[in-house]
């Protein structure tokens, strides 16, 4: 009783059922991103608004780089008018690392409607990061109209098909994939023929000690298909990658984290810069959760589900979800 | 095309057919006098159309209007129709002018997906 009187709206003065208080809980959650590290070729993903629970020495890698996603620039509704801001923020966090990350990932639906302005604004935004290099990847919201074009304009040089692509650092794989281009109705995310044949090529010349990061915007395994969180071919990319010891898969688009493992492969997700969305099956639709709410404080719970331990068989942490 | 899309939400069309049509709930319908039958509403709410199928005569002018806090589209299977990005309350219409099932689909979230039946 006394939680709800305490997020009570007190000052509601643009009557879009957020106040300063809100907003800076709101803040609390969002603008965050997650520090990946490779130690001993295997991925370990920090969350960023768990910063002061970190032990530096314990997570010195090989690699480390930053991811962050769903940025949604251009959204503007009740659960986060100022996406902008917390964009910066989770900048300001990551510019704030004692080690600094070589280089930053992006896993897609940077704009909310593709507009150029919500690519710009974004662009000015992340050039106020130390790390220069920015990997991308799109979300569905990047290529809504146009199939992707702009965003390729954009951001795709020198990458294949839609977008896909691969590059090497300090001896780990990373692979970019699309799989937000060409949804056909009533499925899934979806990589496409073209893409597959690609990505079998890709790994096939490497060692099977290689360590594989592979990045896309939809998760690479069956979240909540009931809401689309999910991507239809990926049990074919992964099959390409069964003969490697550690492969990590990033994603975005479900807006919280979750993370499982699979025999070799290591899923996580990432919240988003933006807004949360609630848990699977736990609202009418995944629409964005408005803060501040009651489910605040669910939002925040899932936080607590984050460290992933290099160990694979002990890392199953989704059981937190129900 | 096998018919026309009209874009509703134009101040300046809203004005020229205020003059000429009556409007009914929002959506534009066609004066009695035209003996066309009126427009049909489809609102997309928590990432669903509803209804999801809709029975209308020939010549109908079907509307959907955007509900929710995230973009959607409105897209037909077999391209017979395509929206722009519909950002929250933006509409979209479209004149059904033969008969046939037109299934369509959300491209933002494929597993929105609905039927327009038109005899």
């Amino acid at each position: 009783m006394s939680q709800s009187k305490k997020d009570e709206i007190l000052h509601d003065h643009n009557h879009d059922g957020i106040d300063r208080r809100g907003f800076l809980k709101c803040m609390a959650w969002a603008g965050t991103g997650a520090l990946c590290v490779i130690q001993g070729g295997v991925l370990k993903s920090y969350s960023m608004s768990r910063m002061n629970e970190w032990n530096a020495a314990k997570m010195a890698g090989e690699l480390s780089f930053a991811q962050i996603s769903d940025s949604h620039m251009g959204f503007n509704k009740a659960a986060n008018p100022d996406v902008a801001a917390t964009l910066r923020a989770a900048v300001d966090k990551i510019n704030a690392l004692s080690v600094q990350p070589e280089f930053l990932l992006h896993t897609g639906d940077i704009s909310h409607l593709a507009k150029p302005e919500e690519f710009d604004t974004v662009d000015q935004i992340l050039k106020g990061a130390v790390a220069k290099d920015v990997f991308f990847v799109p979300g569905e919201h990047d290529v809504i109209g146009d199939e992707g074009q702009q965003y390729r304009d954009r951001y795709g040089k020198g990458t294949k098909g839609e977008g896909w692509y691969s590059f090497d650092k300090k001896g780990v794989h990373f692979i970019g994939l699309v799989n937000v281009v060409n949804l056909k109705a009533g499925g899934l995310g979806n990589l496409g023929g073209e893409q597959l044949e690609w990505l079998e090529a890709d790994v096939k010349q490497l060692k099977s000690s290689t360590p594989i990061v592979v990045f896309a915007h939809i998760p690479l395994w069956s979240v909540y298909p009931e809401w689309g969180w999910g991507t239809d071919d990926s049990a074919q990319a992964l099959s390409y990658l069964r003969k490697f010891g550690s492969v990590s898969v990033l994603n975005g688009h479900i807006h919280q984290i979750m993370q499982k493992v699979e025999g070799n492969v290591t899923f996580h997700t990432a919240m988003s810069t933006a807004f949360p969305q609630p848990q699977p099956g736990k609202a009418d639709s995944p629409g964005p959760m408005k803060v501040p709410a009651e489910q605040l404080r669910s939002v925040l719970g899932i936080t607590d589900v984050n460290f992933v331990q290099g160990q694979h068989a002990l890392a199953i942490v989704d059981s937190q979800l129900g | 095309m096998r018919g026309k899309v009209a874009r509703v939400g134009l101040a300046a069309l809203l004005i020229a057919l205020a003059a000429m049509f009556t409007t009914v709930g929002g959506v534009v319908g066609v004066g009695a006098q035209e003996k066309a039958p009126a427009g049909v509403a489809v609102k997309i709410d928590n990432f669903s159309f509803g209804p999801a199928a809709v029975t209308v005569p020939v010549g109908t002018t079907v509307t959907w209007t955007n509900r929710d806090d995230i973009p959607h589209t409105v897209v037909s299977t077999d391209g017979v129709f395509k929206s722009k990005a519909l950002d929250t309350d933006d509409k979209f219409s479209f004149v059904f002018s033969k008969p046939g099932t037109y299934s369509y689909f959300c491209s933002v979230h494929p597993k929105m997906t609905g039927q327009i039946i038109v005899q």
